[in-house]
């Protein structure tokens, strides 16, 4: 890790990274955070602004973002970008609670670190399934 | 010489006063995604058909038209401050986190600017 200074600056000891930690449920869910909101920030604000200026454009417009939206690869993303807001709502609702100095008992936290992740799958799948089967 | 620790070159300076403003807007803006983006979730759910005029005819009514600007700007601004945290964690080189933060801002606010523009012109009956 010392080869990642910068030239000039002395040899200091570094704070442990990823490679050293044992993962858990609040490594995961933290870094799952990151990841969601980096994904909603870049891939879902740039689809919202594309879904609203092709409402403008007009039909034509509106038509090509629906046949890109309606394939195989946008049907991926968009499930992604829905997994990836449940997921972030869920471990942002997470942050609130350890924000007040609450839930930091090490089985509370583990338990619903796992459970950000088993509720953001339930959601996705109910959202979903409502969308295609009404 | 050396420069000293981090530490060493900030100690005695005393507060800054503005440190936690970002951490503060972060929670405050999640907040209110929360409430704008169930809103959006909702009424896709709730729509008939999301086709052309189908969510043309639902954007362009007051309330959610009110209800997506205010989407496009909480959104735009929660995911400035929440990246512009990622920047300052991983980009450490004076110049790069500059025009990192630089475009950051600058995009941020290009996209809110054209997303309130698009619902103005879809609500005023482009």
């Amino acid at each position: 890790m010392a080869s990642a200074n910068k030239v000039g600056a002395r040899n200091r000891p570094l704070s442990p990274h990823l490679q050293i930690w044992r993962w858990g449920p609040a490594m995961l869910v933290s870094i799952l955070h990151r990841v969601t909101g980096g994904a909603l920030s870049v891939a879902g604000l740039a689809i919202l602004l594309w879904w609203l200026g092709a409402l403008v454009s007009g039909p034509a417009a509106y038509e090509t973002f629906a046949g890109v939206m309606g394939a195989w690869y946008g049907q991926i993303v968009l499930v992604g970008l829905t997994w990836a807001f449940f997921q972030h709502t869920c471990t942002g609702i997470r942050h609130f609670v350890l924000d007040i100095g609450a839930g930091y008992e090490l089985d509370a936290n583990a338990r619903w670190s796992v459970l950000t992740i088993v509720i953001s799958i339930i959601l996705t799948a109910a959202f979903w399934a409502f969308i295609l089967v009404r | 010489m050396g420069n000293g620790t981090s530490i060493g070159r900030v100690r005695g300076l005393g507060s800054a006063h503005s440190g936690s403003s970002n951490w503060l807007q972060e929670r405050l803006t999640g907040i209110a995604s929360l409430i704008v983006s169930a809103y959006l979730l909702v009424s896709i759910m709730l729509l008939p058909s999301l086709n052309y005029l189908s969510v043309k005819a639902w954007i362009s009514a007051p309330l959610p038209a009110t209800a997506m600007i205010l989407f496009v700007i909480v959104n735009f601004w929660h995911a400035r401050s929440g990246l512009l945290v990622v920047i300052e964690d991983y980009v450490h080189e004076h110049g790069n986190k500059f025009a990192s933060i630089a475009a950051l801002n600058m995009v941020a606010f290009a996209g809110a600017a054209f997303g309130v523009l698009s619902i103005v012109r879809l609500a005023l009956g482009a």
